[in-house]
């Protein structure tokens, strides 16, 4: 066992670049669900939009880098507009069900044959991320001698990342500290009373759902530069459902939750993947248990049963207030 | 007139306070029929119906509610109050029917802007946010908050100022509602009854000119409902309207201007308290609704027997409210609030459940 291999490896996922995918699309569904209690079970949906768009303008349009990503923004809005007008008026499940179906559809229509020649259908598209990585300060192998290391090309959509995260934390936690945020929360709460008081419900809901896709549609961005390339896999329905874990480990409705949740989540998948890989390998866990195959997916395994006693040890989260989750009880 | 100066004295619970006075004095000339016409009605409403599957809830003709003064809608359980309160504030639209406020037609205005208006309602299954502390619940109550719109939001300098008058306003609130050493728990901790308190402090907080309270003294101890009834009060004071449904009819009496009667979707009465409480379809309604209990021909007879010998002074006083004789009219009525209470007990039991039941 090569503990220090294990633990320089997990580190390096979970600060990497897919923790900060995660991250952001957390930092979405935050807004949604932790802020104003809006089940959006197509955040996939939002990341594909958005990186579907940028891909597509630069590789098949030829178009510039910064068009592709004003464009996935302004797609973002588009698609949570559409989303919005027929189901924030209806009760929160509508929602839940035509946000699922939404991101399914999406998925489809860019991996579909008939649109091949535009998103490149299963086989998606490259080409797209040159003019981003030609702005790469790094060069060779960049972090801790010893500890920890990224290749320049992660180094760099990494630092790109974590600005984003760390612009989208503040503009969250600008926006929840205010007048604003305490009516999202209370619509969260009670919508009927909310709209006793005099404030229009359905459009600080549709406010909420736009914010937070825009989110998604920036983790989209991420999710396609840090493999330069992009296709309908990357975008699957477990995508939304890790983002969720993401956002309740971290704690929900708390502006750092996603922010631990994502480093958390994949330092712990990547670890305990090392973990029983090596275990096997070195005869530590012996072939009469499980197979080299079998070690890989005890990760899930694992990671579920972690899940599961956090929910029951710390039910709100690393960073939830105990206290609030117990009112639900009364 | 010696009628104006004997009134006080024959109701003392509905206090004496000038606004008291000219709220019965506005309202001394309007006819004791449902539908009355109000010399200066704030909600007019016009053949409102509303049905669910093939129960008509609410088949309202005519009514007026008068500006300044405070009216209780009462009525037996399901006779529709909640659901005309759901019509009139836009929680709920109506199969027909035109409705107004401050004469500005109402129909297809959404909930939020008709609180906009200055038309404020509570819930009767209170609705108290859970998981903002109570002062933030106030403060989520007042209107025209600049730091409510998106832009806004991001700039603490732009709302700051404006917060802190709310807080102070929120503040002098919880005061006089006794929730200031709640200030800072959850809104979920609080109790039934302090919910309800808290949920009308809230509905203060928008300024409303009319204030419609959805029975806010379910589960309020006794102690306390007399200072909320002086609240109630003060809210005509300040030149607010209150409409208010309650089963208290001791509260009713007490407080009220005018009461309007509804039972089975229609409004069967209308008055003040004690003409209406001495009026025989008032009397009927209230009974009949509990006929299918313990209720033996010879107790019923008994008790329309005693109702109408005591509310005898009833229609004579309604023709002329001021001038009847003191002594007996006071007698007459407290007697007949303990037949009310009697027939509306499984009434509040009810409600109570409601209000701690899991929800
Ligand atoms: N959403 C609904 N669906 C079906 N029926 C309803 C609905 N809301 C109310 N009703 C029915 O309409 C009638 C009037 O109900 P409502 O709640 O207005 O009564 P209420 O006068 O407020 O009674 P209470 O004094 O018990 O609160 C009842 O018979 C009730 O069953
Ligand atoms: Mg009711």
């Amino acid at each position: 066992m090569d503990w220090q291999n294990i633990f320089s490896l997990a580190l390096q996922q979970g600060l990497g670049p897919s923790a900060v995918v995660y991250c952001l699309a957390a930092i979405g569904l935050n807004v949604h669900f932790g802020y104003t209690g809006l089940l959006n079970f197509g955040q996939a949906g939002f990341m594909a939009i958005g990186g579907y768009a940028m891909a597509s303008v630069v590789s098949t349009w030829g178009l510039p880098f910064w068009l592709g990503v004003v464009v996935g923004l302004l797609l973002a809005v588009v698609l949570a507009l559409l989303l919005g007008v027929p189901t924030l008026r209806l009760r929160a499940d509508y929602l839940a069900i035509v946000t699922i179906a939404a991101a399914e559809i999406i998925r489809q229509t860019v991996g579909s044959v008939s649109l091949l020649e535009y998103f490149g259908g299963q086989d998606g598209l490259t080409g797209f991320s040159d003019s981003f990585r030609s702005l790469n300060p790094f060069s060779g192998s960049i972090g801790i001698p010893g500890v920890v290391s990224w290749r320049a090309n992660d180094a760099w959509v990494m630092l790109v990342g974590w600005i984003l995260v760390v612009i989208c934390c503040l503009i969250v936690w600008l926006l929840m500290r205010s007048p604003w945020g305490r009516v999202l929360k209370s619509i969260r709460e009670d919508e009927d009373a909310v709209r006793s008081l005099g404030k229009n419900v359905y459009s600080y809901k549709m406010q909420s759902l736009i914010i937070g896709g825009v989110f998604g549609a920036l983790a989209g961005f991420i999710t396609a530069l840090k493999s330069a390339a992009i296709n309908p896999s990357f975008f699957a329905t477990d995508i939304t459902f890790f983002a969720y874990t993401v956002l309740l480990v971290g704690g929900a409705a708390r502006v750092l939750g996603p922010v631990a949740g994502a480093i958390i989540f994949w330092f712990l998948l990547s670890f305990l993947d090392l973990f029983f890989t090596q275990a096997a390998a070195t005869g530590l866990i012996p072939e009469s248990i499980m197979t080299s195959n079998q070690a890989s997916l005890m990760r899930f395994i694992f990671m579920g049963l972690a899940l599961m006693l956090l929910m029951i040890f710390r039910p709100q989260g690393i960073f939830g207030d105990r206290k609030e989750l117990a009112l639900d009880a009364r | 007139m010696p009628a104006e100066t004997t009134a006080p004295m024959e109701t003392p619970g509905r206090g004496t306070s000038a606004s008291a006075l000219r709220a019965r004095e506005v309202l001394a000339d309007v006819a004791h029929e449902p539908g009355a016409k109000k010399p200066d009605p704030i909600v007019v409403a016009d053949h409102i119906t509303r049905s669910f599957g093939g129960l008509t809830a609410v088949d309202v003709e005519h009514v007026e509610v008068q500006r300044g003064v405070i009216t209780a809608l009462i009525g037996p359980n399901g006779a529709g109050k909640t659901t005309f309160f759901n019509l009139l504030t836009g929680f709920d639209r109506p199969d027909s029917g035109d409705w107004s406020f401050n004469g500005t037609s109402l129909n297809k205005v959404p909930a939020y802007k008709v609180a906009r208006m200055g038309m404020v309602r509570t819930f009767q299954l209170t609705k108290v946010l859970s998981k903002l502390t109570v002062i933030e619940n106030m403060r989520v109550g007042a209107t025209g908050q600049k730091g409510e719109t998106l832009l806004g939001a991001m700039f603490k300098p732009m709302w700051q100022r404006q917060e802190t008058d709310n807080t102070k306003r929120a503040d002098s609130l919880l005061e006089r509602f006794l929730l200031i050493k709640k200030r800072e728990d959850f809104a979920g901790e609080l109790s039934g009854g302090q919910r309800k308190l808290l949920e009308m402090a809230r509905a203060l907080m928008a300024d409303p000119e009319l204030v419609m309270l959805d029975e806010p003294m379910a589960g309020v101890n006794p102690a306390l409902k007399q200072s909320l009834l002086g609240h109630v009060k003060s809210l005509r004071d300040d030149g607010r309207t209150v409409l208010f449904v309650e089963h208290d009819m001791d509260m009713v009496r007490d407080i009220s201007d005018w009461v309007i009667v509804m039972a089975q979707g229609k409004i069967i009465a209308e008055g003040p308290p004690e003409s209406v409480m001495g009026d025989q379809r008032v009397i009927d309604a209230y009974l009949g609704a509990h006929h299918d209990e313990a209720l033996t021909f010879e107790a019923e007879e008994k008790i329309h027997a005693e109702a109408s010998s005591e509310f005898q002074g009833g229609p004579a006083a309604s023709a002329a409210p001021r001038a009847s004789t003191g002594t007996t009219e006071r007698t007459g009525s407290t007697a007949a609030t303990g037949e009310h209470a009697a027939a509306t007990e499984p009434a509040s039991t009810r409600t109570d459940d409601h209000e701690d039941g899991p929800r």
